[in-house]
């Protein structure tokens, strides 16, 4: 019982509370770079809430079994980047031969994960919040839930954006980054939410 | 080479920040304060000159298709020297910047002047990149943290300049760097539109 409401607890500030990009600033890039229409920003959602549960079961299993015994914590920067780098060229070639129709809608977004500071922050941040195996592979996939909220979100307010009037120097990121400062101060609403 | 030239793209017309739109979750994500900006941006600047030179080094004899492995690789063995070493000498300052440290690996600054400038040029034009890029990014952190400390919090570098009623606090909460960083920009794509109208 405990054990569940600990995962509740870390389910919901990773969606909301402590949502990746809203207050950790993980994953700006794509969350900028792809968020011109919704249908590719649902996509690039899946993907990374997929790659980063994967990513944190994977990377824990590593420090856990192979960085500690060997004394070698220190190469944990090395180590996890190296390991996220493969999984995604691994899935990459996993889609292509079995789920072809995923592989060319996700397209260009998937070796761009790789670089997702998002996937290689919440490898870190599980070894150093100290999660164990479930409550780390959960942290990876509601902070890729929360990511998804957010970028689906805001790619929607963003293609309305087009019939928005405003100074020309504000033309691109500008005014995404002004309305993500928005979407910010109304996920901040939910920062009083650490119930357990 | 050109270093004027350079020197010039890397403050002004090719910022990494403001211009080619790299590196924001770091640039967000730390400047609450002077310190923090100064140690981020200097560590930035440290692995981007240290990787670019590397980087132009081997770029000959690193096949093609396997770079950006190789990138990453040395990149990461950088960010771990620099990492180890503020955690030995400044642990006040990598407690502050916890996780953004190791997360500078996937910093794209680096990774795209990699891929942009050194694995294209000599050895001599890729160290003064990074030399110059890097203080680019660094006076962006700069700039964001002075504003952002100065009226969030009302300190500059810790001691008190404007009294504690005053600042406006949201400033140094998330909002505060996505809006800084927004008007940053969309005073700099002002300026250059300008500079262009005036050529």
């Amino acid at each position: 019982m405990d054990q569940i409401s600990r995962l509740l607890a870390i389910t919901l500030a990773a969606i909301l509370a402590n949502n990746f990009i809203f207050s950790q600033f993980l994953g700006i890039c794509p969350f900028l770079g792809v968020s011109k229409k919704v249908d590719t920003a649902v996509g690039m959602g899946f993907a990374v809430t997929f790659v980063m549960g994967l990513a944190s079961a994977i990377t824990w299993a590593v420090y856990n079994f192979i960085l500690v015994p060997l004394d070698l914590e220190y190469m944990q920067t090395v180590a996890f980047i190296l390991v996220i780098a493969s999984l995604v060229q691994f899935i990459e070639m996993f889609l292509q031969k079995s789920m072809p129709s995923l592989y060319t809608a996700l397209g260009v977004y998937l070796p761009l994960i790789t670089t997702n500071c998002a996937v290689l922050g919440v490898a870190l941040l599980n070894i150093q919040e100290g999660y164990n195996f479930i409550e780390s592979v959960v942290y990876g996939i509601t902070g890729g839930i929360g990511f998804l909220v957010a970028i689906v979100l805001f790619a929607s307010i963003r293609e309305r954006l087009v019939f928005a009037e405003y100074p020309k120097s504000f033309e691109g990121f500008p005014i995404a980054l002004v309305t993500a400062g928005l979407m910010a101060l109304a996920f901040m609403g939910f920062s009083g939410l650490v119930i357990w | 080479m050109n270093l004027g030239k350079q020197l010039k793209e890397g403050l002004l017309t090719q910022n990494p920040v403001l211009v080619q739109m790299l590196g924001l979750c770091s640039t967000m994500a730390i400047t609450t304060s002077i310190m923090n900006g100064l140690g981020m941006g200097v560590s930035v600047l440290i692995i981007l000159t240290a990787a670019n030179v590397v980087i132009s080094a081997i770029r000959k004899i690193v096949p093609d298709k396997i770079r950006i492995a190789m990138f990453i690789v040395v990149i990461a063995g950088f960010v771990t020297c620099v990492d180890l070493l503020l955690q030995a000498f400044v642990p006040a300052i990598a407690e502050s910047l916890g996780v953004f440290i190791p997360l500078i690996v996937v910093n794209c600054i680096i990774l795209g002047r990699a891929e942009a400038f050194s694995y294209k040029n000599g050895v001599g034009a890729s160290f003064f990149d990074g030399i110059f890029q890097g203080l680019g990014y660094t006076l962006v952190l700069l700039a964001m943290c002075f504003i952002r400390e100065l009226l969030g919090a009302g300190t500059l570098a810790g001691f008190r300049i404007i009294p504690e009623q005053f600042p406006i606090g949201i400033l140094t909460l998330p909002v505060g760097g996505f809006l800084v960083l927004g008007f940053l920009i969309a005073a700099m794509q002002w300026a250059l539109s300008k500079s262009k109208e005036g050529k």
